[in-house]
């Protein structure tokens, strides 16, 4: 038969299960139909600005998007008032304080690369972001975290900018190398 | 036998050095985009795209259609080892094959599903090798009105057939094609909802937004969760293999009925993930021994395994003949299509008899060398899981803003990905799906291309889409479609009181 080994992966910052809840998916939900009302009507305003009735050639620029964004609005209004009239449906929580922790660990430090892309170039935020990330949120030792990172750097490097001349932004240190 | 002949020119077409390794390429990079948490078929094609831009777009299409397959084969590795489905056609997978991995009988279980993925793909690419031509020939005479009616059925599918609640499944779509439609009208020339920005001029692009949808977002989704995992190993000897081989042809009514099943989903939109639960639930019920199902059985792994690949590979049907994907998958392959400057849709077949052909003869070499390649491989991907979700998810992230920026070269995007990550965070959450908005997306524009030259055409007369036989059923089924959950409630409270009264108990 087939040999048998445990693959096993620890995970040193999971959340807790009974973390307290931030907020419930009710709530969540009600703030996403307003906010897509909101755009609804704002795109069907443009829409109609720029003309949404029938020119001598058919219909205007604005005539497709606008009853597009009616339908949106409408949707979005008639899910605002079922959620709010049906008050027992999602009261499960949206994400618990622990989840919350952990996602905003990913999307801060994806914040700042694309922040440090546009300074410093892709490979140089892409080095940072990896190794940071490795070190500070895996709990994986530095220099582990440093040479994986320089290594996926610099293969990204040599597969888009060298091999297939899909040029990414860059900063002062590649303009040090000549790049 | 005019198909069999293009497909002899296009293995011609492939058989080159280059395009074998660029599958073989395409295979590896996609069963590890499928072994890895938090990545899946969509999501890999989206964040190994840019890596294609440069290539000829039959080489291109190659290596993004191997990496599909090698996600779709992926993902059996992790349900069955690991008891974590990939993506969500994979979890009918997860009820018979990870019962089988406690057993011990984790290769067995693996080589069913891979064996069985390989049989429900090869009935879905002979349905696409025999029908699209002809679809696509059809296809030919359609005009405008006919094309916005078939987009217009797309759209009605999605909301009548799909799982999600109905408001949701409209929202997703609207806001999929309202986004289509900002920036330059390609029409009147006049700019649409861009409130002055000029980096909204270029409009919002399709890959960017799909690159935030399942990449970002689906990283932030799996930070969420506790990330251990514990596992089984295996590798697939040959005295296995032989004895799974061997036992095959006692299904074949469960295979036969799975690839039916799958392919008939694929084709319909919206229908890819219901095709594995559907062959998984009918193997059960038609089952001497429905009991033993959920316990390790490996007809339950037979079904949905054969059915999901089925249908993964039809979905790529109406995107060759009609323009019109399948699935998430297929339209951001189409999107892909967009990028190397071909429009997909019945003329393909005409103007690029090579690109197409040599597209379907990779689909069958694919996954012949896909097979082999799982089945001998298995040890090496399992052991994928081991490195640390820490060191994979900034590693997906920079591959995602990379994608992200090759496309038209604008930091914007970038900016634009991250925001898009975010929403379909939110959306995945709130249960909006994000299947309806991407297809909204890639085909917004053509579709207003069509209705408004169906209108420029008719005078501005609405009547226009009932105008002749094909395109009046085509928009009356449509609309069958839309209401289909209404009325098929109708008939059913209609048939109850003609039938007579159940038995209770």
């Amino acid at each position: 038969m087939s040999s048998e080994t445990e693959i096993a992966v620890e995970d040193p910052t999971a959340p807790a299960e009974d973390s307290p809840p931030v907020t419930s998916t009710r709530v969540v939900e009600i703030a996403v139909y307003l906010v897509l009302a909101a755009l609804a009507l704002l795109l069907a305003f443009d829409n109609w600005r720029t003309g949404m009735g029938w020119a001598s050639d058919g219909p205007q620029a604005g005539y497709f998007p606008f009853y597009l964004s009616i339908i949106l609005a409408g949707a979005s209004l008639y899910g605002l008032g079922r959620t709010i009239l049906n008050s027992s449906e999602g009261r499960e929580a949206f994400v618990t304080r622990d989840q919350l922790r952990r996602v905003m660990q990913v999307f801060v430090p994806t914040f700042l690369f694309c922040l440090f892309t546009q300074w410093l170039g892709l490979y140089v935020a892409s080095f940072l972001l990896i190794a940071g990330f490795m070190w500070m949120v895996g709990r994986i030792a530095l220099w582990k975290s440093l040479l994986t990172s320089f290594v996926f750097s610099m293969i990204m490097f040599v597969t888009f900018d060298i091999a297939f001349d899909v040029i990414m932004p860059k900063g002062p240190l590649e303009a040090l190398f000549g790049h | 036998m005019e198909a069999f002949s293009l497909l002899v020119h296009g293995f011609a077409v492939l058989l080159t050095w280059k395009t074998l390794a660029l599958m073989m390429v395409g295979l590896v990079l996609g069963i590890f985009v499928g072994v890895l948490p938090g990545l899946g078929g969509p999501n890999g094609v989206a964040i190994l795209l840019p890596l294609t831009f440069t290539m000829d777009p039959t080489s291109a299409i190659v290596m993004l259609s191997c990496i599909y397959w090698g996600a779709l084969f992926g993902g059996a590795i992790t349900s069955i080892l690991f008891n974590i489905p990939g993506e969500a056609w994979s979890v009918a997978t997860t009820f018979d094959g990870y019962p089988m991995a406690q057993q011990g009988r984790a290769a067995e279980a693996l080589t069913a599903a891979f064996t069985s993925s390989f049989i429900g793909s090869l009935f879905a690419v002979l349905l696409i090798t025999f029908l699209a031509p002809g679809i696509a020939s059809f296809a030919l005479q359609f005009g405008p009105p006919e094309f916005f009616a078939v987009y217009l059925l797309t759209f009605c599918s999605f909301v009548g057939l799909g799982r999600e609640a109905k408001h949701k499944t409209i929202i997703s779509m609207a806001l999929g094609l309202l986004l289509a439609g900002v920036g330059m009208d390609t029409v009147s020339g006049q700019l649409r909802m861009t409130f002055g920005f000029s980096d909204l001029l270029r409009g919002i692009n399709f890959l960017v937004a799909v690159i935030g949808l399942f990449g970002i977002s689906e990283i932030l989704l799996t930070m969420e969760e506790r990330l251990a995992l514990r596992g089984h190993s295996a590798r697939i000897s040959l005295h296995v293999l032989w004895n799974v081989w061997k036992d095959l042809p006692r299904y074949w009514v469960t295979l036969l009925r799975s690839s039916a099943i799958g392919a008939w989903l694929g084709i319909t939109p919206g229908g890819a993930i219901a095709a594995s639960f559907m062959g998984y639930n009918l193997a059960k019920r038609f089952s001497k021994d429905p009991e033993s199902f959920g316990k390790g059985r490996i007809e339950g792994v037979f079904a949905p395994e054969t059915a999901a690949h089925a249908s993964g590979t039809a979905a790529l049907l109406p995107m060759l003949a009609l323009g019109i994907p399948g699935s998430g998958t297929a339209a951001i392959l189409l999107g892909g299509l967009m990028v190397w400057g071909l429009n997909p849709g019945p003329l393909l077949f005409v103007e690029h008899k090579d690109f197409v052909w040599g597209l379907i003869a990779s689909m069958y070499l694919g996954n012949i060398v896909g097979l082999v390649m799982v089945l001998t491989t298995v040890p090496v991907f399992a052991a994928v899981l081991r490195v640390p979700f820490a060191a994979i998810a900034p590693m997906i992230v920079v591959s995602c803003a990379i994608g992200a920026y090759a496309i038209q070269n604008a930091m914007f995007d970038i900016w634009l990905m991250l925001l898009f990550g975010v929403v379909g965070y939110i959306f995945k959450k709130v249960g909006i799906p994000l299947a309806p908005f991407t297809l909204a997306l890639v085909l917004g524009s053509r579709a207003e291309d069509a209705f408004r030259l169906a209108m420029i055409g008719s005078g501005g007369d609405l009547r226009v889409f009932w105008s002749n036989g094909l395109v009046g059923s085509i928009t009356t089924l449509a609309f069958i479609l839309l209401f289909w959950p209404v009325i098929s409630k109708a008939f059913g409270r209609v048939s109850e009181l003609l039938q007579p009264a159940k038995r209770t108990g």
